[in-house]
């Protein structure tokens, strides 16, 4: 990890050394540009995102139109396969390609959203945990490894069942839920930052522990709270679909793409690209998120490499 | 290591006693238990009766009190669906997951020492690069689908093996293939890093002065070393994969713990629902609790 001063006090003797060379963010980008992986990832992630946003403009049918007349329609490569349809149909006669767009923003919104609580409850935890250490530490642990010892896909399910499943209730469950990664990482990189020179300062000039928290501690366990959130949205991601597909995550008529493999099951044996292209879209969207987390590590820590 | 044994168990004890407490709660979010037990048909003096006769209206310490001294006879109650009590329900459910669970443990560390080794071994070259490629794409994978996707190759296409149930020895291979590449990647990367360490380490650096052949070595020397915190780590997968075999078991139609799980919270059964959450929340804890005092024992710089 790199580690950067954060706060005017601390950062000013090491720029009368630093030569006027490249930037930190420069160096970063030069080593992302030549790490393939980082390139590979970014790629796919970027390719999902601007289909999420842009998904009424490229969807070529309305998602949710029905039509009996062209039910289960094979997609573009099928010898049976229609031009209008280039992915297909549902059992519904629904377009597959438009049910695809518009899903990827039900991943993308879920894989978000769910980091980004985890991340609030696992960082909060694990910086405590990391930087006064002692009684502090153990609880957070404690806790931690409650956390670990709850079967996750049991749980999700039992408590999107008592609320009902449904898009924000997937968001909340597996929110509260994933937090432990986050608690864990934060824990060891602060602890590895408070022992620093520029926290001592900090500390010296009275800062209060919220500010030296916030300022001195945070942007610097920031690259190892960037990998854990690629993580762990790739998790939330992979688990909304496993939760879609037993019938108690994001519920019908939504495009989710778990949910799309659940409603193609019964037509599978005969259609299998029902199951396969949903299942494609999420094999390479998760890669990707996985791709990009693992090439930020690399570019940000490349002493860790092995 | 006495003082970190005694420690680490007290720790055990403890958060066993947080989860029973999370599951007892779970059962009491899940609505008015009386009414739930008395039936759609019940009038208010009949689930009055009820509720007086299973404690329901003494505080809630109390009837976790009881509740948990049951548990902890292993007596879980009667399920709101099925006239058996719930732990005949687990234990007739237990012997498809845990069966499930071995053979998928076992594919997994089959596959991923050797590969791990390997890669260890050939560092840096092709094979570590696809060893690298095979644990980024398990990661990648939805479980559920790459079950399906493997039902339509090995029994729809190729027509090798059945389709789902549990009857046969076979109707469990591809489920366990499925459930065990989950813990493959983990299981690989460290298995490649320990070898890693362990073969830059001096006393392999001696054999191989000695003139051991490589495979001697590989094996004999530095294996033997680095396979024990993989072992540490395939108990603790262990405790994920029986967890996680819900959407496995779903997908196959397993009759295992986890259908029995998913069966249970569509209708409202919580009384087998929470019974599930504690068994493998358990079992969990006790195979953590092994495998860090394994670790502990051969790695005296962890019990600190």
């Amino acid at each position: 990890m790199t580690i950067r001063p954060a706060s005017p006090l601390a950062a000013a003797p090491a720029e009368i050394v630093l030569p006027p060379a490249r930037s930190p963010a420069a160096l970063a980008l030069r080593r992302g540009l030549s790490h393939g992986g980082f390139l590979i990832g970014a790629g796919i992630v970027g390719f999902v995102v601007l289909m999420a946003l842009a998904a009424p403009l490229v969807a070529p049918h309305d998602p949710y139109a029905q039509d009996v007349s062209r039910r289960l329609i094979p997609p573009i490569w099928h010898a049976k396969g229609s031009v209008e349809h280039l992915l297909g149909t549902d059992k519904l006669g629904r377009d597959y390609l438009s049910r695809l767009i518009y899903g990827s923003q039900i991943s993308l919104l879920i894989g978000l959203s769910a980091a980004l609580i985890s991340g609030v409850i696992g960082t909060a935890l694990g910086v405590l945990a990391g930087y006064y250490g002692g009684r502090v530490d153990a609880v957070v642990s404690y806790i931690v490894t409650t956390r670990l010892a709850m079967p996750v896909v049991l749980v999700a399910l039992a408590m999107a069942s008592l609320v009902g499943g449904s898009l924000k209730v997937v968001v909340l469950v597996l929110g509260l839920l994933l937090w432990d990664r986050f608690a864990v990482v934060t824990r060891a990189a602060t602890r590895q930052v408070r022992n620093q020179d520029f926290v001592a300062a900090a500390k010296a000039a009275g800062f209060s522990p919220v500010r030296i928290l916030a300022q001195e501690i945070l942007p610097n366990i920031l690259n190892a709270l960037i990998v854990v959130a690629t993580l762990e949205m790739a998790h939330a991601i992979l688990l909304e679909a496993a939760l879609s597909f037993l019938g108690l995550g994001v519920q019908p008529p939504l495009p989710s793409w778990g949910l799309m493999i659940a409603e193609g099951k019964q037509y599978m044996f005969f259609q299998p690209w029902v199951i396969t292209i949903p299942g494609v879209a999420l094999l390479i969207l998760v890669l990707g998120i996985n791709l990009l987390g693992d090439g930020v590590r690399d570019i940000t820590a490349p002493e860790g490499r092995h | 290591m006495l003082g970190f044994a005694l420690r680490r168990i007290l720790v055990a004890v403890g958060v066993a006693l947080t989860v029973s407490v999370a599951s007892f709660m779970l059962l009491h979010l899940s609505g008015d238990l009386a009414t739930a037990i008395a039936g759609p048909e019940a009038t208010g003096e009949q689930i009055v009766a009820v509720r007086a006769q299973h404690g329901l209206d003494q505080p809630l310490v109390v009837q976790f009190g009881a509740w948990a001294w049951r548990a902890l006879h292993l007596d879980f109650g009667r399920s709101f669906y099925f006239p058996e009590q719930v732990t005949d329900l687990l234990a007739a459910r237990m012997p498809v997951t845990l069966t499930l669970g071995v053979i998928a443990l076992a594919v997994a560390l089959l596959v991923a020492i050797p590969l791990g080794v390997l890669a260890a071994f050939y560092r840096d070259t092709w094979l570590d690069r696809a060893a690298l490629a095979v644990s980024v794409l398990g990661q990648a994978m939805p479980s559920f689908w790459f079950g399906l996707t493997l039902i339509l190759i090995f029994s729809v296409n190729l027509r090798w093996l059945p389709v789902s149930g549990n009857a046969t020895w076979k109707h469990f291979i591809l489920p366990a293939v499925a459930l065990g590449y989950y813990a493959m990647p983990a299981v690989m990367r460290l298995t490649r890093n320990g070898m890693l360490e362990v073969l830059s380490s001096d006393y392999v650096r001696t054999a191989r002065a000695k003139g051991l052949p490589p495979r001697k070595i590989l094996i004999r020397h530095a294996l033997r070393n680095a396979v024990i915190p993989v072992i540490a780590l395939a108990a603790v997968q262990f405790g994920f994969m029986l967890g996680g075999s819900i959407v496995i078991e779903a997908v196959f139609s397993l009759q295992g713990l986890g259908q029995l799980a998913w069966e249970s919270i569509a209708r409202n059964d919580f009384p087998v629902v929470q019974a599930i959450v504690l068994v493998l929340a358990m079992i969990y804890i006790a195979l953590t609790l092994a495998a860090d005092l394994l670790n502990a024992l051969l790695d005296p710089r962890l019990r600190s």
